[in-house]
This record gives C-alpha cells, sequence and structure tokens, in this order.
C-alpha cells in the first residue's frame, strides 16, 4: 500500500507515494533521479550515500521513511549556489582531493556536517570524523587539506 | 580484448603495445581536420611505421583527433577514465603539441560508436603507448594547419608559427589567422605516414606541467554520471538470485511465493536468476523470495590450507630466468638463507560496484556498463546474442574505481540477458555481497625463495619459484649470477575467479624478493640500504633507490619502536623504491605507518600532480594489502562478503606520504597508475622487522602474525 510522504530536499518541498520500506537512497536516486549521492555498500559501512538531515549527517541506504519523513534533506545536488561551488567542492577541486569521484559526494557531504557543527575542527577531529567514509583510490591525505582549507576560508567569513 | 587473454598479459610484463584489430571506420564526423594515428609496435620514440595504403572506409588506428570549425579540439580514445587522471594527461599531450590551452580539449572517450577499437584500460599502458602516438597526431595537425594558414596568409611556411590557437607570422603578430578560421567549410582526413616533428622538452609548456584534473567540476558536483546513474524510460531493477557457494548450478528453482509481490517478474536463462521490478527494493524482496536448490562443487582448500594445496597439485612449471649454476652458487655462498612467503586473496573493493544499464531497441542493443574494457564488452555481449559488432554499443561513462576489475564484465552480459528476455530497459546494480563474490579477486600466491651470499655481502644464488603469482616485474635486478626463477601456475588451481589486481602478482613477488632480500642482509650483518647499493647493477634503480633514501633520511636516527623498511621493484617500465617508517605496538602487535617515501624513475612526467596523485593513491591502497585486507573462504564459499570483515586504509591509517620522480623529462614516459603500489608490501615488513625484530613471511601482516614472529 502506497502512502504520500513529503519532506524539504535542498530547499524544495518536495511529496511522492512510496511503498514505506525504501532507503532515503532509494527514494533520492530511484525515485528522484537525484543520483549524486551513490551506493557503495547498502549496510552504512563506507559513507559513499551520505547527506545531511536536519543539520546532521546520516546515511541514506541506512535511513528510512521515519528518519526522514517532513525532514530538511540536503545533498551534494543543494550546495552549490547555480555554478558557484560550495567552499568544501571549490576546496576538493583546488585540492584535487577526488580520484574516480564516486565517494566525493559522500565525502563532500561528510565534511559539510562537520563543518555545520565545528566550523574550526582540528586534524584530527576531521580524520575522526571522517572515518566512516571510505576512498578506495586512496586520496585521503589530499581530502583532509580540502576540509582544512574550506574551514579556514569559512570560518575567516564568519 | 578477451578478458582471458588479458590475464595472461596482466600477470606478465607487457612491453610494447597491444596489436588491434582492423575496424571499421564510422563516416559520421562532422567537417574539420581529423588526425587519425596507430599504436605500432614501434613507438614514437624508437621510430615510426604505419600503414600507407589506408583508406578512409577501412583502416587501422587508434585514436583520432579532430580540429572542429570552432577551433576547439575533439580528441577520440577507447580509454576510459576511472580516477587515475588521463583525461587530463592525454589532453596535455594533445594540446602541448597543438599549440592550444588544455581547456580547448574536449576529451570523448570508450564510447564504442565514436571511438576507434581499444584493448582496454588496464596494465598502466596509456602513458606509455597512447601518449605518445596523441602527441604525434597533434604535431601532426599542427603541421596541417600550418600548411592551410600558409595559403590564407599568403606566407611561406618556414615564417610562420604556431601559438596559443592560432597561426602567426614570425615577427610581426598582427599577422595572423585562429584555428576556427582556417579550419571552417574544410573536412580533411589525415592519415600520419611519417614522424611529426615533436617539441623538445626545454621547449614544453603544458608536459611537465601540474594541471588539476579536468574532470574535478563534475565530480564535486555529483553531476558526473556513472553507470547507475542513467535512468531510462519505463526501466526495471534487476536483482540476480545467487547461490551460497561460487560455481554452483542450478537444480531447482521453487518461485511461488513471487505472486506476492506485485508486478514482479521472474527471469531464466540457464544459470542466471533474476526477479525485474519496477522498484528496487520490491527486486530485491522478490528476489529474495525465490528458493533455488543448488548443487555446490566440493571444497578443496579454505583460507589456510590454500598455500599447500597449490604446492601439492601445481607440479609444472615453466622457467622464466636462469643463469649460471645453482649447485656451484650454493658451494661458494657462506650463508644460504630459504623462506616461503604467503599472500592471501584480495578484493578490489571499488566503491562502485559492477553495475550496467542498458535495452534493445529491436535488435540493436546500447549498454553503459561500469567497464575498463568497452570494447571487449562489445564483443562479449555481441557474442553471447550471436549480433553483429556494430549492434552493440557501449557508451561513455565514468568509472567509480576499477584496478582491474573491471576488467570482467558479467554484470553486462547478465543486464542484457534480462532486458533482452523481458524486453524491458534494465538496470543491474550488483550489491557489496555480490561484489564480494564475484569479483575477480588477486590469486593468493606462494613464493619459495632460497638465496645464498658469500663472504663479502654479494649475492650468489638466487632461486625464485612462484606459484599463482606470475612473472610481471620478477626479472632479476640484483646481480646474481646463479638463479633461476620458475613459474608454477594451473588456472583450475582458485575457489573462485581471479585476474587482473593493479600490478596483481607483482605485490606479491616483490613482497617475496624484498623481504628475501632484507633477510639475506641480516643473515650476514648488513644493512639493507648497503646491501642493495652492493648488489644492484642497474645504475638507474641505484639513483631511484638513492633519491628515496636522501628524500627519507634514511641514516637518521629512529624513534623507539619504530622501524624503517626499503623495497624495489619494476613494473610496466617504472623503476620505483618505497621507503616506509612504522611504529610497532609489540604488545598488540599493531602496525602504524607513520611515514613512506616513493621515488620513481618513470620517465617523462607528463601530469606531476597526476603521477604524484596515482602514487599516493597506490601507496594508501598498497597498505591495505600489506597490513588488513584478507578474504576468508573455504572452497568457494566467500566468508568476507562486507566491507566490515574487509577493512581497508581508512583515514586515520594514511601516512604522511611524498613522492618523487627522476628527471627524465626528454625521455619516453613510463606505467604511473600501478607501479608504486607493488613496493609496499615489501617496505612494511621490512619496517616491521627493523622496529620490532618479526619477520612476517605471510600478508597481510596482522598483529596476530607479528605477535606469532615476535616470540620465534
Amino acid at each position: 500500500m502506497k502512502q504520500t510522504i513529503s519532506f524539504k530536499l535542498n530547499g524544495k518541498q518536495v511529496a511522492l507515494a512510496i511503498n514505506g520500506d525504501e532507503s532515503l537512497l532509494t527514494v533520492l536516486r530511484e525515485y528522484l533521479d537525484e543520483t549524486g549521492t551513490k551506493y557503495g555498500c547498502g549496510l552504512g559501512q563506507c559513507g559513499a550515500c551520505t547527506v545531511i538531515i536536519n543539520n546532521q549527517t546520516a546515511q541514506s541506504c541506512m535511513t528510512y521513511v521515519d528518519g526522514f519523513e517532513n525532514a530538511d534533506i540536503i545533498t551534494i545536488e543543494g550546495i552549490s549556489n547555480n555554478d558557484k561551488l560550495h567552499p568544501i567542492q571549490e576546496a576538493f577541486v583546488d585540492y584535487d582531493a577526488l580520484q574516480c569521484g564516486f565517494c566525493t559526494p559522500g565525502m563532500i557531504m561528510n565534511a559539510y556536517g562537520l563543518l555545520l557543527k565545528n566550523p574550526n575542527p582540528s586534524r584530527e577531529e576531521i580524520i575522526s570524523e571522517m572515518e566512516v567514509n571510505l576512498c578506495r583510490c586512496g586520496s585521503y591525505n589530499s581530502i583532509v587539506k580540502a576540509i582544512e582549507s574550506a574551514s579556514e576560508k569559512m570560518f575567516k567569513k564568519i | 580484448m578477451e578478458a582471458d587473454k588479458i590475464n595472461q598479459l596482466y600477470f606478465s610484463d607487457v612491453n610494447q603495445p597491444i596489436r588491434y584489430d582492423r575496424r571499421k571506420f564510422l563516416k559520421q564526423l562532422g567537417k574539420g581536420i581529423i588526425v587519425i594515428f596507430s599504436l605500432s609496435e614501434l613507438s614514437l620514440f624508437e621510430g615510426w611505421s604505419q600503414p600507407t595504403n589506408a583508406q578512409d572506409e577501412e583502416i587501422d588506428f587508434n585514436a583520432y583527433l579532430r580540429v572542429k570549425e570552432d577551433g576547439r579540439v575533439d580528441c577520440y580514445t577507447g580509454k576510459i577514465e576511472m580516477g587515475q587522471g588521463i583525461i587530463t594527461s592525454l589532453a596535455q599531450a594533445l594540446a602541448e603539441e597543438l599549440e592550444v590551452s588544455l581547456d580547448q580539449v574536449d576529451m570523448v572517450m570508450g564510447d564504442t560508436k565514436l571511438c576507434p577499437y581499444d584493448a582496454g584500460t588496464w596494465g598502466s599502458l596509456t602513458t606509455r603507448f597512447a601518449d605518445p602516438v596523441i602527441r604525434a597526431a597533434a604535431a601532426e595537425a599542427r603541421e596541417i594547419l600550418i600548411e592551410i594558414a600558409s595559403e590564407k596568409l599568403a606566407e611561406p611556411i618556414q615564417n610562420l608559427e604556431a601559438v596559443n590557437g592560432s597561426v602567426y607570422v614570425k615577427g610581426d603578430t598582427s599577422k595572423k589567422i585562429d584555428y576556427a578560421a582556417i579550419t571552417k567549410g574544410k573536412k580533411m582526413v589525415r592519415h600520419l605516414t611519417k614522424k611529426p616533428k615533436l617539441k623538445n622538452a626545454e621547449d614544453f609548456k603544458i608536459i611537465g606541467k601540474s594541471f588539476i584534473s579536468t574532470d574535478a567540476v563534475a565530480k564535486v558536483t555529483g553531476r558526473a554520471k556513472y553507470s547507475a546513474d542513467i535512468k531510462l524510460p519505463g526501466m526495471v531493477y534487476a536483482s540476480v538470485v545467487r547461490p551460497r557457494i561460487f560455481g554452483s548450478k542450478k537444480i531447482a528453482v521453487d518461485a511461488t511465493d513471487l505472486h506476492n509481490f506485485s508486478g514482479a517478474e521472474l527471469i531464466e536463462d540457464g544459470n542466471l536468476v533474476a526477479v525485474i521490478h519496477s522498484e528496487p527494493e520490491v527486486a530485491t524482496k522478490a528476489a529474495q523470495s525465490i528458493k533455488i536448490t543448488w548443487e555446490a562443487p566440493e571444497s578443496k582448500a579454505n583460507t589456510e590450507t590454500i598455500f599447500k594445496y597449490f604446492e601439492n597439485t601445481i607440479t609444472e612449471s615453466s622457467v622464466f630466468e636462469e643463469g649460471g649454476d645453482l649447485e656451484n652458487g650454493k658451494l661458494n655462498s657462506e650463508k644460504i638463507v630459504q623462506v616461503d612467503y604467503h599472500d592471501g586473496y584480495k578484493a578490489h573493493a571499488s566503491i562502485e560496484t559492477h553495475c550496467a544499464t542498458c535495452y534493445f531497441e529491436n535488435d540493436k542493443l546500447t549498454i553503459w556498463a561500469s567497464t575498463q574494457t568497452p570494447f571487449g564488452t562489445q564483443k562479449e555481449l555481441a557474442d553471447t546474442f550471436n549480433m553483429p559488432l556494430e549492434n552493440v554499443h557501449v557508451k561513455q561513462i565514468f568509472l567509480g574505481g576499477g584496478f582491474g576489475g573491471k576488467v570482467y564484465n558479467l554484470q553486462a552480459v547478465e543486464a542484457a540477458k534480462i532486458a533482452k528476455i523481458s524486453g524491458k530497459p534494465v538496470q543491474l546494480v550488483w550489491t557489496r555481497r555480490e561484489e564480494f563474490m564475484y569479483d575477480k579477486f588477486r590469486p593468493a600466491a606462494l613464493v619459495k625463495v632460497t638465496s645464498g651470499v658469500d663472504t663479502n655481502g654479494k649475492l650468489n644464488l638466487w632461486k625464485f619459484d612462484i606459484y599463482c603469482a606470475g612473472t610481471r616485474g620478477t626479472k632479476l635486478f640484483y646481480n646474481a649470477p646463479n638463479n633461476l626463477t620458475r613459474h608454477f601456475n594451473k588456472s583450475d588451481a582458485h575457489p573462485f575467479g581471479t585476474g587482473a589486481w593493479r600490478a596483481p602478482g607483482n605485490n606479491t613477488t616483490t613482497f617475496a624478493r624484498e623481504s628475501h632480500i632484507d633477510a639475506t642482509a641480516h643473515a650476514i650483518g648488513q644493512n639493507p640500504l648497503e646491501f642493495r647499493l652492493n648488489n644492484l647493477q642497474d645504475e638507474n634503480m641505484i639513483a631511484t633507490l638513492k633519491l628515496a633514501a636522501d628524500t627519507f633520511g634514511y641514516n637518521f636516527p629512529k624513534k623507539e619502536g619504530h622501524g624503517y623498511g626499503i623495497a624495489l621493484g619494476e613494473d610496466a617500465g617504472t623503476l620505483v623504491a618505497i621507503i616506509a617508517e612504522v611504529k610497532v605496538d609489540k604488545s598488540t602487535g599493531e602496525v602504524h605507518p607513520v611515514k613512506i617515501v616513493c621515488a620513481q624513475d618513470m620517465g617523462q612526467v607528463v601530469n606531476p600532480h597526476g603521477a604524484t596523485v596515482q602514487t599516493e593513491g597506490g601507496i594508501t591502497m598498497g597498505l591495505g594489502y600489506a597490513l588488513y585486507e584478507d578474504i576468508e573462504f573455504d572452497g568457494g564459499m566467500v566468508k568476507t562478503r562486507t566491507f566490515s570483515n574487509y577493512p581497508f586504509t581508512t583515514f586515520s591509517k594514511t601516512p604522511t606520504i611524498t613522492c618523487v620522480f627522476m628527471d627524465k623529462m626528454n625521455s619516453k614516459p613510463q606505467g604511473g597508475g600501478e607501479p608504486a603500489i607493488i613496493c609496499v608490501g615489501g617496505a612494511i615488513a621490512n619496517a616491521v622487522f627493523d622496529a620490532c625484530g618479526a619477520r612476517v613471511n605471510r600478508m597481510p601482516i596482522t598483529p596476530q602474525r607479528v605477535l606469532a614472529a615476535m616470540n620465534l
């Protein structure tokens, strides 16, 4: 039996019919065609599907309707302003903190969530918070530098 | 190229470009100046050969570029981008010779309809073999543009030069014509017939300069499309019903519970059983309701017994290299050191699992497949359905990591079969559990090594028996006059699929050789650096090792509990020296990588930044196989099925990494994607020994194995 639910996605109100047992990842990727958020493991062990729900990071593959109905959700598609990249995205480009790019949206969203709650994290805090996100290409050191740089830019602006 | 052929080549040294088949040149190009070029056995820097009687209709070529009427340049190559950065470095080679800026170049990659045939992106072949011909074609295009400009400007060719997208009269910058104006209204197809004049390194403006990946913005915004990001009208999601044990055969299918899932459809084709549904999670649940009786093959070995099993069952060997006389070597050695080295199975564990999205339109198949071999996939699909090659279109796509694992494309065949049977567009995304079963693992391997050394610390004897790791990179670069390298292999030795994996066997054999060199140095009380320098013969290898040692500060004192380890190796034409510093917790046996320095002689470094990223990436990935990664299994039952029990390098486990390159800008470029990773295991093993005296001869070097070796 379908149920209609709604939530806010990247600032826009969305309503759609779902079965009720889908993960947020499926809702985003398959029902709403927002494919920037990636499937990596479906078990919350890699972070490729990370999004922001009510200002908190969440792994969308492990989040079900009670966790996202009526929530305010931000995905990788929602953090740049038209063509102006978000400072974290900019830093990822400047430090080339990516290779195949598949884990990148999840990395950026986790970093986004981190800087929301802690605008000026130490290197250790960055590593500890990002630890759940896996990058098989091995761009970790560049990612840490990119987050440090983004934090510096954003923090100075505040 | 077929996957089994690639397997053979992947485990050996490939020192020449892969010969290409003839292929029809599709005449769909618009106007512009088109230069086509083919890889030949004679590389650009050693000579040049081309078929001269080529026709537009049917010619040998491997890539082409087109200077378009707007002055921009398209470069078409069958190579794919999977994070190794060739979308940037190939464009650099082109831009350098054609005299355009990097952002004037559009790379069109891996699309079987638009791009010429390519044997696949693997084996660190691209920069070695595709880069030089792209440079040559760009140089040829530049000469053509100057020729036409000479007519238009009424100036002799020798008075003209191409700079930044225009042809100028030398000494009179007011007289010029840009590429767009030169190309306007023209359609010219040129085939390289001679070696064009290439720039000297001293004149480079783009090659040898660092550039950020040109695809970075697409990737940070989520706009970069991977195979599962394609959504087709009326598309259904497929979920395949798998056995628990690899190699099982289907006996009976019970689908009586399928009716509980409205709209779910059962697809059967031999051993392939799948359910499709318009909603992915319904497809998954419906597939779980299908009960299949499988007949499983018997287990012959498990994680612990596999090495003995190899030794007992693989008796046939071939000699790869030999010299002198082993008995003589033994007699004249002061010390003989004999050790067996073991290495377990490793998964590719790309974050993107194998996936494909496809549809049939009448008898034509269009597919987006996460593949390193678009043309191999095209052939495999054409053969599967007994249809002509040109009826299969494999589309250009980004890959979410490959590392050799996406040379194999079972998922594409499965998706296409399901699409054919159902008559619907299909998307198939393997789950992580499926990925850990149908991955073609890097094979477990055993290397039995015997060395002998004389009183002067010179290697006198070297016997190297390799089981299942291939000979890639094993040509002996230490001077050991009495030597024998043999290769033992059997295609059905493994309980599940094995294959290419970022310089697969060279990781294992380098671990064995470099561990053993250290053990031999230790046996006669020599410092491992001095011992290596004393036994190396290749000047380039000596220079690379010295560069690594100087950069690392090898002679600096160590902190308590820390150790330094060296490993040398050769892969894809590149020489590698890695020095690692680790800290070992002697109470738990845990190894913490602290610092790694990697020096490489990779010839011309096209994009130093890109090469650094590849090297760092290889080292980071390499720490995984050295310290954490192992597939636990009993026969075809793979027990390691998730990331939680297949740990690899994470943020907190990544040490500081420094990469340095020998300055060889005028020489030919060598491989960059794979080489660095081969030395990680050996360098870590040697550093662990240096830190705590534990000689661990089996990878991964787990805390338990460190503790056990410390107590020996």
